[in-house]
């Protein structure tokens, strides 16, 4: 038998995809990613019409799907993390139905349930065989991990690889398995190198960044959490980055060996591994060369699941064993509610991916964020979209203060007694209004462009047309 | 005493104003682009309004475009250009 087929066309055609029906994608080629604008102009060409797009994540490099959606191909929209570009033509309500937004736990949860059932998943994988193992360690287009393709290719009713490096078989080191597999086809390219992954994030310089990245991580060395078998996610931002890097100080002075690094994998969090200050990574998506080059040769860098990452339907999760998570934020209210889906004038561009299920499950979430930006203060009296609710956020470190969480009574006095600057939230919103003015509330519009849905399934927010 | 000449303060980066100002004959027009409008339109407006009223700057064309400038700035930088447009720096 054969899996090999000649085109995308001819692997929809023979997957048996239909009007109405739904597609998958996930993003690990990021914004270098080819994949889905191939399909999708393939599946357009083919008449096919009224289907729903679940793409793990969407980016700028995806602007033409907009245009599948005014001509009727796609009306409806399940994501995790929708880019700014591309998130604006949507905020302006050119799909007839609502986006819904998952958490990248929530996504694999309701696809293994069949609450939201894929019919035919499109792989892109950097390295593949004929029979369709596949993996994204290896090939021109390499991106490391696979992790949020899992889910897709266990559950749905047709998986497609498309691949731009087919090897015999079997292929070596494969991480999504042949058994899931219907169909593989070759295509020149799937993806641009240079959008795929990054070059090396550069630490903050700026002296704000710096300021609240130590103060970071003073919060966590007084948090009683930094000990051996410490464990840790951080964001790939300047200023999360640099919190690492005291963290990493501190744990080296202090001759402390954590468990693992979980995530979206840096080379920063690499360094970490190498010089002793993890036992492991946990990786769902790497970030830049580094990771893919380490997850690639270093066993001790394993690749995860986002069924494994961070679903709340999971017999464990890796979220559930995590003890930090350092995240950002847009907005963030006197309730510690978190915005990371929306800007300041109500257009989508973001989303939670793993904000949500990471604060929900470590035991010390951590928000990092200036106290204002472009004269927007961060601290608002309600966010204009709950991302991430409140109860699963317990720090917000500033530069103007530490404001923790009521609920976390005790985490309160052990920063005090490091002597570490506690500001109460609503003191530091007045403080921060002090030096910005005070905003005029933006209108929102009437109609609903998008639905935010917690990681439980629960509607957290909507998203209104912005005026 | 009014402004001479067409003169510019600040840069476009971030959390910065850029404001030109130039001679005009019958009072105070102002041009404003910024990245806060919805939030601190009116406020900047103020502060601008403000600042010539106390430079005594009673004809004026005058373009801000603020890129999330805090009030102090922009207050500095129309300042600045005011000057500027009167030959004094």
């Amino acid at each position: 038998m054969s899996k090999v087929v000649n085109s995308i066309r001819e692997a929809v055609r023979l997957a048996g995809l239909k009007d109405g029906m739904t597609v998958s994608f996930h993003h690990h080629l990021r914004n270098g990613d080819y994949v889905l604008n191939m399909v999708m102009e393939e599946i357009a060409a083919l008449g096919i019409r009224d289907l729903c797009v679940n793409a793990s994540s969407l980016f700028d490099v995806h602007l033409p799907l907009t245009e599948h959606i005014r001509n009727g191909v796609v009306t409806n929209l399940i994501s995790d993390y929708i880019s700014g570009g591309i998130g604006r033509v949507l905020s302006t309500g050119i799909l007839p139905n609502p986006i819904q937004f998952r958490t990248h736990g929530g996504r694999p949860f309701d696809i293994s349930t069949g609450k939201t059932p894929i019919d035919v998943a499109f792989i892109a994988a950097p390295t593949a065989d004929p029979m369709g193992n596949c993996s994204g360690k290896y090939g021109p287009s390499a991106c490391g991990s696979l992790g949020y393709a899992f889910a897709d290719a266990m559950y749905a009713k047709k998986v497609v690889v498309i691949t731009d490096n087919l090897v015999p078989y079997p292929m070596q080191d494969f991480s999504i398995s042949e058994n899931y597999v219907d169909y593989v086809v070759t295509v020149d390219a799937i993806g641009n190198p240079k959008g795929i992954v990054s070059g090396t994030t550069k630490i903050t310089r700026d002296p704000v960044g710096l300021v609240m990245a130590a103060n970071a991580a003073k919060v966590i060395q007084a948090s009683g959490l930094l000990k051996d078998g410490f464990s840790f996610q951080t964001g790939a931002g300047g200023a999360t980055l640099a919190a690492a890097k005291f963290l990493k100080d501190i744990m080296l002075k202090e001759g402390i060996q954590g468990s693992f690094g979980l995530g979206g994998i840096t080379g920063y969090m690499v360094d970490m591994l190498r010089s002793g200050c993890f036992r492991s990574l946990m990786d769902v998506q790497c970030f830049d060369l580094k990771a893919v080059e380490s997850i690639r040769e270093d066993p001790r860098h394993q690749e995860i699941s986002a069924l494994q990452y961070a679903s709340p339907g999971s017999k464990s999760a890796v979220v559930d064993s995590l003890d930090v998570v350092l995240l950002g934020a847009t907005e963030i209210d006197t309730d510690f509610n978190v915005n990371v889906h929306t800007d300041s004038n109500g257009y989508i561009m973001g989303g939670s991916g793993g904000h949500s299920d990471t604060s929900a499950g470590a035991k010390l979430s951590m928000i990092i964020a200036p106290m204002f930006r472009a004269r927007l203060p961060i601290v608002t009296d309600r966010v204009s979209c709950i991302s991430t609710p409140g109860r699963d956020i317990d720090v917000l470190v500033t530069q103007g203060g530490i404001a923790v969480n009521p609920k976390n009574g005790e985490l309160t006095q052990r920063l005090k007694a490091a002597g570490l600057p506690i500001v109460d939230i609503q003191e530091l919103k007045e403080k921060t209004e002090r030096l910005t003015g005070k905003p005029a509330p933006v209108p929102k519009g009437d109609q609903v462009v998008a639905q935010v849905i917690g990681r439980n399934g629960d509607l957290l927010d909507q998203i209104y047309k912005p005026l | 005493m009014d402004i001479k000449k067409r003169a510019a303060a600040g840069t476009m980066e971030s959390s910065d104003a850029y404001v030109e100002i130039e001679p005009a004959s019958q009072g105070v027009s102002l041009e404003l682009e910024s990245v806060v409008l919805n939030q601190f339109g009116e406020q900047i407006r103020q502060t601008v309004l403000s600042v010539l009223a106390q430079e005594g700057v009673e004809n004026a064309k005058v373009r801000i475009i603020d890129r999330g400038a805090l009030e102090c700035v922009i207050r500095a930088r129309v300042e600045a250009a005011v000057c500027r447009g009167r030959e004094e720096a």
